[in-house]
């Protein structure tokens, strides 16, 4: 009582920590640390929104006009276009006059649009330095990039992350719960004692593997299968995720749904027999549903399981942060971002609040699939009775 | 000709010799007791009838069992088709986690029915046979594990009796049972005996004595002697038999 009290108060403050440090980057700059955007002190337009200023430098916006100042086209400038203007001898041996020339150049041309470090700018500076709006909740949902070490402005759309979870989670649960049932089916109904007692000890075995082993396995055996089965340039896809979560969830799911099976009362599958049924149809009609529950429950861990897998994933899958349109394609998982991002993003940037924001997105994924199985497994025990 | 025949069956749960020599015959639309110390083989001899014992690993089986003439354990015979003709009742009432007709309809439904029409008025008939119909009208869509326990059980012969059998074997229907329930199967029983044979199990001699026209005595795996009831508990042949049926032992 009291250490299950304990247990959900530090799950508590779990959460709420991680979604302090989330909502960071919904309050901070979406530029990095240290670095400003400046244009020239006559244009109109004084706050952009962090897409349309990733559509001026991918230069799909390329006049002022189209984000509410004057006909004017937008030039733009990285500290490195400096040399385009001036020459070495006038930036000075170590870059001395640099603030005075930006100074200048943003003086001289209207159409600027200067993204440089704060070390370069002037004590008079002249230019304006530009307003960026905060990233929205909906625009980090929405986005559709996932590019947060970007320059000028970092992009935080994590949806691909949550497709590709999303994708790889599913696909998982569509081989893994096919195969489970089919195999726990046969361990508690069809095969001999003497089978039963040899195979299931190898698959609680399966469980204890680290992932990162079943990452290897995948690698190396999966993804070349998968490469040359479909005729892909490369193997490390959604599917290879799939599949390998698959692997790994398979034993959480048999063993649950065997000893649930197995559980079934032997009086209530006679009765069924005695009445002329099959063996397929006792087990169709009478042990399923009698184990529906400890199914269910080994289908939320495998889920569970294969919704939180890192390591595994990370190794087969790719990690391209797009889109996937079919599992044949490489995808770039939640888990596997955190993972393989968090030791590179500064601490307490932006990139690294935005990890944290997605810790939250799985958390809250992975906590409405165990409400919705939950609710779904209540309501049939309620139909049952 | 003889509803049931068993010639010279021996019976192996692995090494264990379960059933010596075993042979008896039963008539249409007469009620067998089976009766004995406990472990004596009864309930393996029952479950010989409808091929139960299939079930359990390592179980062999010598001699011939017949019923309507035919050989049960031929490869020829289809145990699901021996096991709708043979119903069975259990020793702890077992209905389904299902409601009042889905377990009568149960039978039905796996025997490949599906005309509703067919299957409403197979499980009326059944649940009227077993004369529960008065007490389940109204609530034949409640669970049945909302009935008490002699209703449970007069549900599951209702159950057994959907499909249509001509044999029945009950394997100590009554011994979970309070007196009442009791008596109210023990009357069921005369009712089918005009249309089913019937072969029960029991440990209760009054039981034996009242309801059954012939009575088996088993001892240790072999059958002592099969009579007529009134034979059996009045002059039995046999000194372990009158030994038994007067409680000096067993
Ligand atoms: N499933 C089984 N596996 C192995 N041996 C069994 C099995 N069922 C019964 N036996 C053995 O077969 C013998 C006869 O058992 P059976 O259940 O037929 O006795 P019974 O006369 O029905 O006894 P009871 O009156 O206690 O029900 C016993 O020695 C028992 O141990
Ligand atoms: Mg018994």
């Amino acid at each position: 009582m009291l250490s299950s009290a304990a247990t959900s108060i530090i799950v508590v403050l779990i959460v709420f920590f991680l979604f302090m440090e989330g909502a960071g980057v919904f309050t901070k700059k979406p530029i990095e640390d240290g670095f400003l955007l400046a244009v020239s002190p006559s244009n109109p337009v004084k706050k952009l929104e962090p897409s349309q200023i990733k559509d001026i430098f991918d230069q799909k916006i390329t006049n002022w006009k189209e984000v509410g100042g004057k006909d004017e086209p937008i030039v733009l400038f990285r500290t490195s276009d400096i040399s385009t203007y001036y020459t070495d001898e006038e930036l000075g041996e170590n870059f001395e006059f640099f603030p005075a020339k930006i100074n200048e150049l943003i003086s001289k041309q209207p159409g600027i649009i200067a993204f440089f470090s704060d070390k370069y700018k002037a004590e008079n500076f002249s230019g304006r330095e530009l307003e960026i709006n905060k990233i929205k909740v909906f625009e980090f949902l929405s986005g559709e990039e996932w590019f947060p070490t970007a320059q000028p402005i970092a992009q935080m759309g994590v949806k691909p992350l949550i497709y590709g979870t999303l994708w790889v989670s599913l696909g998982a649960i569509l081989i893994a719960l096919p195969i489970g049932l089919a195999a726990a089916i046969f361990l508690s109904e069809i095969a001999r004692k003497k089978v039963r007692n040899l195979v299931k000890p190898l698959i609680e075995l399966l469980a204890g593997i680290p992932s990162v082993v079943y990452g290897f396995f995948g690698l190396v055996v999966i993804v070349p299968l998968i490469q040359s089965t479909f005729n892909l340039p490369v193997g490390e896809t959604g599917l290879a995720g799939s599949v390998v979560l698959a692997i790994m969830a398979l034993p959480t799911i048999i063993t649950l749904s065997e000893d649930a099976m197995r559980n079934t009362p032997r009086a209530m599958k006679e009765a069924s027999l005695a009445l002329g049924a099959s063996q397929w149809q006792t087990i169709y009609k009478v042990v399923i549903p009698h184990s529906a529950s400890g199914i269910t429950a080994g289908a939320i861990l495998g889920i569970g399981r294969a919704i939180g897998e890192t390591m595994a994933v990370l190794m087969v899958t790719g990690n391209a942060a797009v889109i996937p349109h079919t599992l044949l394609e490489p995808v770039r998982t939640i888990p596997a971002t955190i993972a393989a991002e968090l030791g590179e993003a500064p601490n307490g940037g932006l990139h690294y609040e935005a990890l944290f924001a997605l810790g939250c997105i799985l958390f809250i994924i992975t906590f409405g699939i165990n409400l919705l199985v939950e609710l779904v497994s209540s309501k049939q025990k309620h139909k049952k009775h | 000709m003889h509803k049931i025949e068993t010639k010279n069956v021996n019976f192996f749960y692995g090494e264990n010799h379960a059933l010596h020599d075993i042979s008896l015959a039963m008539k249409a639309n007469t009620i067998t007791a089976l009766i004995g110390p406990s472990g004596c083989g009864k309930s393996t001899y029952l479950r010989l009838l409808n091929r139960m014992n299939d079930l359990i690993d390592g179980t062999r089986l010598e001699g011939e069992i017949l019923i309507d003439g035919e050989n049960i354990y031929d490869k020829n015979t289809n145990a699901y088709d021996l096991r709708k003709n043979v119903g069975m009742v259990f020793q702890k009432p077992n209905p389904f986690p299902k409601s009042i007709f889905e377990n009568v309809a149960y039978g039905l439904k796996v025997n490949g029915i599906t005309d509703k029409a067919v299957i409403e008025e197979r499980v009326h008939t059944s649940i009227q046979q077993v004369a529960l119909w008065d007490e389940v009208k109204d609530k034949l869509k409640k669970s049945a594990f909302e009935l008490s326990g002699g209703q449970q059980q007069r549900l599951c012969i209702a159950r057994a009796l959907a499909v249509q059998p001509s044999v029945l074997l009950m394997d100590e229907p009554t011994s979970a049972l309070d007196p009442i329930s009791t008596s109210k199967i023990e009357e069921l029983l005369f009712e089918l005996k005009n249309k089913y044979t019937i072969v029960i199990v029991t440990h209760n001699m009054q039981q034996a004595a009242r309801a059954s026209d012939n009575t088996a005595f088993f001892y240790m795996g072999r059958l002592i002697e099969m009579d007529k009831t009134k034979t059996i508990f009045t002059k039995p042949n046999q000194k372990q038999t009158e030994d038994y049926i007067t409680g000096r032992f067993g």
